[in-house]
């Protein structure tokens, strides 16, 4: 028998509430199935398990809020536990003991009957329309229907829901839930206030900046963006993904975390993506290993991810599992970002707007449009020599976009 | 379809993308991406919408026309057969 405790899903997550049980005692898991949704300061996040097994009881009840490293339920089996690296991470992280009574609550063994309708894995989506409306008319959206596209949610339904229209039962969960509550923006800059705060009171930060000529990757990306279908295009910034991902790849020293007093290296190269949200705060969740996807995979993969980042329905080996993180700030025009490592992480890649510049080669002067790529490194893992060839590294391949 | 109803569905769509946005408060003549915050993923997103409601394929090159409100009308107005 094992346990499956409440993940740390970031280094300055503290608490989390469960919203929903995927599952119940019985279901048989396997390690990525989402198993909850768990409200955290960073909004509701789909948690997976880490191992394989069935469910034995569910410890933790829908609305109890409790600390990182709390036992939330109990898997009998196989219980072959693949520890990812971040889990070990969040075990060096501190655990503040919750207020409440934990004791009564967290008694083992009582098997919680939280009926579940969907499978373990299926997600309801919600168009931000449909968000929207539900809020001005103060409506939950769990019990809602949906009839949209992959069972989404749409306006309609949220209407229908409000004039008590029985909406076709196939998603509705007849047990009482927890509503999540809308983004608490509050909750969300405290705790990046506090990685942030950490960030720079034990990270040595150096700093790197490069400029590169995007002539070749912009023209190229004209090129095929002209041969293809509007919703199969691709964004400049997943070249700027993959280069990073590829470049990683002869500075391993760039991809891991600081766990420990020590380096670990990151067993895959997962890209976090720094998204602002609309309503205020921000995530950064990973696109998992960058180096074996190809460039549609990515677009598909970063698409996605801003999406459901937008839409609160992030997962948490996302969150969870990045091996360094990239921002790119181009878009709100300026022209290079020196960030603040996220720890455990030891790096993040910064991209600016890119500008018309004025550009030499053989003696004559012409104009080429430019970007500046910066790179923040931790120094206890590497020095300006090795951040220095990354960045070189990624300048290099966005000089050859059809390899990439 | 009438510019009205492309009106309507540009829109639409710009809402699907950023809900808080007033439309009244917005300048049709002057680049979307100044007057509210939309990054390339968002306007990707736009385009996508328009392209699904009016069923209607969106060549890249095409795309820079679509930066402002007035811009979005008559080149769709146009591809629509409209008035």
């Amino acid at each position: 028998m094992s346990e499956f405790h409440m993940p740390a899903l970031g280094a300055d997550m503290q608490f989390g509430t469960v919203v929903e049980w995927r599952v119940k005692p019985g279901d048989t898991v396997k390690r990525g199935d989402v198993v909850a949704l768990i409200e955290t300061e960073k909004g509701v996040i789909e948690v997976e398990i880490f191992e394989n097994g069935v469910v034995e009881s569910l410890v933790v009840q829908p609305g109890q809020k409790v600390p990182v490293g709390a036992p939330l339920a109990t898997l009998s089996g196989d219980g072959k536990k693949v520890e990812t690296q971040a889990a070990t991470a969040s075990v060096a992280a501190p655990v503040v003991t919750s207020a409440e009574p934990k004791d009564e609550k967290s008694a083992p063994e009582i098997p919680v009957a939280t009926p579940v309708t969907k499978e373990a894995g299926a997600r309801q989506r919600v168009s931000p329309l449909a968000r929207k409306r539900a809020q001005e008319l103060g409506v939950d959206l769990f019990g809602i229907a949906g009839t949209g596209v992959d069972g989404s949610i749409t306006v309609t339904d949220v209407e229908r829901a409000v004039e008590g229209v029985k909406p076709p039962p196939a998603l509705t969960t007849p047990a009482p839930l927890v509503t999540p509550k809308s983004l608490d923006l509050a909750a969300m800059r405290r705790v990046i206030a506090a990685a942030m705060a950490r960030s720079k009171r034990e990270i040595p930060h150096y700093y790197l900046s490069t400029t590169i000529d995007m002539r070749r990757s912009l023209d190229w990306l004209a090129a095929e963006n002209a041969k293809r279908p509007v919703t199969k295009r691709l964004l400049y910034s997943v070249l700027l993904i993959r280069a990073v991902g590829l470049a990683l790849r002869s500075t391993p020293e760039l991809n891991g975390f600081w766990i420990d007093d020590g380096f670990k290296a990151g067993e895959g190269i997962h890209v976090g993506v720094a998204i602002s949200l609309r309503q205020g705060g921000l995530v950064n969740p990973a696109i998992h290993d960058v180096d074996k996807k190809n460039l549609d995979e990515l677009m598909e993969s970063m698409l996605d991810l801003v999406n459901r980042a937008r839409t609160g329905h992030l997962r948490s080996s996302e969150l969870a599992d990045g091996t360094i993180t990239l921002t790119n700030l181009g878009e709100q025009g300026v022209e290079s970002v020196f960030g603040v490592i996220y720890p455990p992480q030891v790096a993040l890649v910064g991209f600016g707007k890119i500008t018309e510049r004025p550009f030499a080669a053989n003696a004559m002067v012409g104009v080429r449009p430019m970007i500046e790529a910066t790179l923040a490194a931790d120094h206890r893992v590497s020095d300006g020599h090795r951040g220095g060839r990354f960045l070189i590294a990624v300048d290099r391949l966005l000089q050859e976009p059809e390899k990439l | 379809m009438t510019e009205a109803e492309i009106r309507q569905t540009v829109k639409e769509a710009l809402s699907n993308v950023a809900p808080e946005v007033d439309w009244d408060a917005i300048d049709p003549a002057k680049d979307l991406r100044d007057q509210i915050d939309i990054d390339s993923v968002d306007f990707l997103n736009f385009v996508i919408g328009l392209h699904k409601q009016l069923n209607l394929e969106i060549p890249d090159s095409d795309v820079a026309k679509l930066v402002t409100v007035n811009g979005c009308v008559a080149y769709l107005t146009g591809k629509t057969g409209g008035t």
